[in-house]
């Protein structure tokens, strides 16, 4: 897909996720704005087999970092796997857009998600049982802290699955605050390299890094550590730790999409 | 004589040969699930996790998306401790899983505590769509592996460590009913058994002596016949009573509007400890002579 395409698809994803969260009154939006290019330049540029219902042989994705669910379904609506309409029946009684991804109520989530920390291991699963077809996890930084990934980390490297690609969308905020603050991480990239990976270091809102470190063919399984802005593309969600986990109100969503008009 | 580790590991061979789409994990314990007999047979459909658990159990549901039929194995109380990663990688996504936790209750004997599966059924119980099988001898642990193939499903697969005495198994077995062992159906007095303490009960001359392989699904209909027979029903099992067959019984009793006596045996709320087999079922109420004594006390 063309740059300038590419671009205006994610202005329309970010536009979903913040409509959808209004009208659910509640979700998180700086996590999910944040994994807006690293989903975009997946599903829309690297990916295979997500444009044949019902996808048989589609490249697998898992979203790790279940709490932006609001982001994943925004792309499935900008897919047409699901209608725009329905965005709205997020977080309500008996949709299949759960809080959280329900692999059972929705299968094109591959996982269901949401406890910290299993996604990987799901993803590993995966590619160790597909053989060839490429599988990709979305984790966050603030995630890494769970134990299971490093489990996850090792396996993937004796088993050297060079087809699992892990991105981590390093926004640098969790709930409680800055990600070096509450349990610091740093230097991932070290720690990945020493753990038997192989490391990309981006900036997770550039698609055209994102495109390169994607394609780059690898002996180890590959990590991608793309620095993102949690609330990237809202001014005033840009950085702030508090829209984790807060939804707009109406009036802050007119002025994000405002932000976000063509 | 056979533990039901040994014919799992068994089992698994065979039934590898059949199915090619069995896998197994197991966390640096294949020699003590028996795992380590597929392993050499299918090194290729073999996986070693290493003591990670928790990663074995979401490789294995990935595994299952895959379309593999996963068997995920450790000890019982290792395997049911990694909880959360059951609860939503597995029970959640409906990810057909077999969890196999081996090495059950006080019977592991020497080695304490650490080593012994105690609350494992009720932990995986709570789970919704969690079948949770426990076989009585070799026969019976093949069949219930063969049913998990055939229907699969998350399952948790509960196997003892220690020798059990072998059995037939018959024509019209399945693993739901509750099934009659020894003893006369109609007798007052009626044991509800699962697993190894069911061998210590086999000369019921007063009574019914029946075993539960599925303790999700139970069998609550033949519970309810049961019951409106029996002046005291007596549940044994090598479990804490909470969570285990104890409350399952219990649970189908307090429902039903007049029922007989319920004394539940197996372990009282507390921590297990080192000691031979004999003595731990001694001092937790679930050797022969302590379930005589109960029988003979009614």
């Amino acid at each position: 897909m063309e740059h300038v395409a590419l671009i205006e698809r994610a202005r329309r994803i970010r536009r979903h996720i913040l409509t959808m969260l209004t009208q659910a009154g509640s979700g998180h939006p700086g996590g999910s704005l944040s994994a807006v290019e690293i989903l975009t330049v997946l599903f829309f540029n690297h990916m295979h087999g997500w444009s044949q219902d019902p996808y048989p042989s589609r490249d697998r994705f898992v979203l790790s970092k279940g709490h932006a669910a609001p982001a994943l379904y925004a792309v499935f609506a900008e897919l047409g796997i699901l209608d725009p309409e329905e965005l709205l029946s997020f977080r309500r009684l008996n949709s299949r857009l759960q809080g959280h991804p329900d692999r059972r109520r929705f299968p094109l989530v591959e996982a269901s998600t949401g406890s910290l920390g299993q996604g990987l291991s799901i993803a590993l699963g995966l590619a160790l049982g597909l053989d060839a077809i490429p599988v990709t996890c979305l984790l966050g930084d603030g995630e890494m802290q769970e134990g299971q990934v490093w489990e996850a980390c090792a396996a993937a490297s004796r088993y050297q699955l060079h087809q699992l690609t892990m991105i981590i969308d390093a926004n640098g905020l969790q709930i409680d605050g800055r990600v070096e603050d509450v349990m610091p991480l740093e230097p991932l990239d070290q720690k990945l390299r020493a753990f038997g990976w192989q490391v990309f270091e981006i900036n997770g809102h550039d698609m055209d890094a994102l495109k390169v470190a994607l394609s780059v063919p690898t002996h180890e399984p590959k990590a991608i550590i793309a620095r993102t802005i949690k609330g990237k593309g809202v001014s005033f969600m840009e950085g702030v730790a508090s829209w984790h986990g807060k939804a707009p109100n109406p009036a802050e969503l007119k002025a994000a999409l405002e932000e976000l008009s063509a | 004589m056979k533990s039901t580790r040994q014919a799992f590991g068994e089992a698994l061979i065979t039934l590898g040969e059949t199915f090619p789409h069995i896998v197994v994990l197991d966390a640096d314990l294949s020699k003590s699930t028996r795992t380590e007999l597929f392993s050499k047979k299918f090194p290729e459909r073999f996986y070693q996790m290493g003591i990670a658990e928790a990663n074995m159990l979401g490789t294995a549901a990935g595994l299952a998306f895959a379309g593999h039929i996963p068997f995920a194995c450790s000890f019982g109380c290792f395997v049911t401790g990694r909880y959360d990663t059951i609860r939503m990688s597995i029970a959640y996504a409906g990810a057909p899983v077999c969890i196999v936790g081996t090495h059950a209750g006080l019977a592991v004997g020497e080695d304490g505590h650490s080593q012994m599966g105690l609350e494992d059924v009720g932990l995986m119980r709570m789970l919704p769509g969690m079948a949770v099988m426990q076989p009585l001898h070799a026969a019976e642990t093949l069949a219930v592996m063969q049913h998990f193939i055939t229907t699969p499903q998350p399952m948790y697969l509960r196997l003892t460590r220690q020798d059990l005495p072998e059995m037939p198994l018959n024509d019209s077995w399945d693993p739901y009913t509750l099934r009659l062992i020894a003893g006369n159906p109609d007798a007052s007095i009626a044991v509800i058994a699962t697993g190894a303490p069911t061998f210590e009960l086999l000369d019921a001359d007063t009574y019914s002596l029946w075993h539960a392989t599925s303790l999700k699904p139970f069998d609550r209909v033949s519970m309810s016949k049961i019951a409106s027979k029996a002046q005291h029903i007596i549940t044994a099992e090598d479990h804490s009573t909470l969570g285990g067959l104890g409350s399952i019984v219990a649970e189908v009793l307090a429902e039903l509007p007049k029922h007989g006596i319920l004394h539940r045996c197996g372990v009282q709320d507390t921590f297990g400890e080192s000691g031979t087999r004999e003595e731990l079922y001694q001092k937790h109420g679930i050797s022969k002579e302590k379930l005589r004594a109960l029988i003979s006390s009614l």
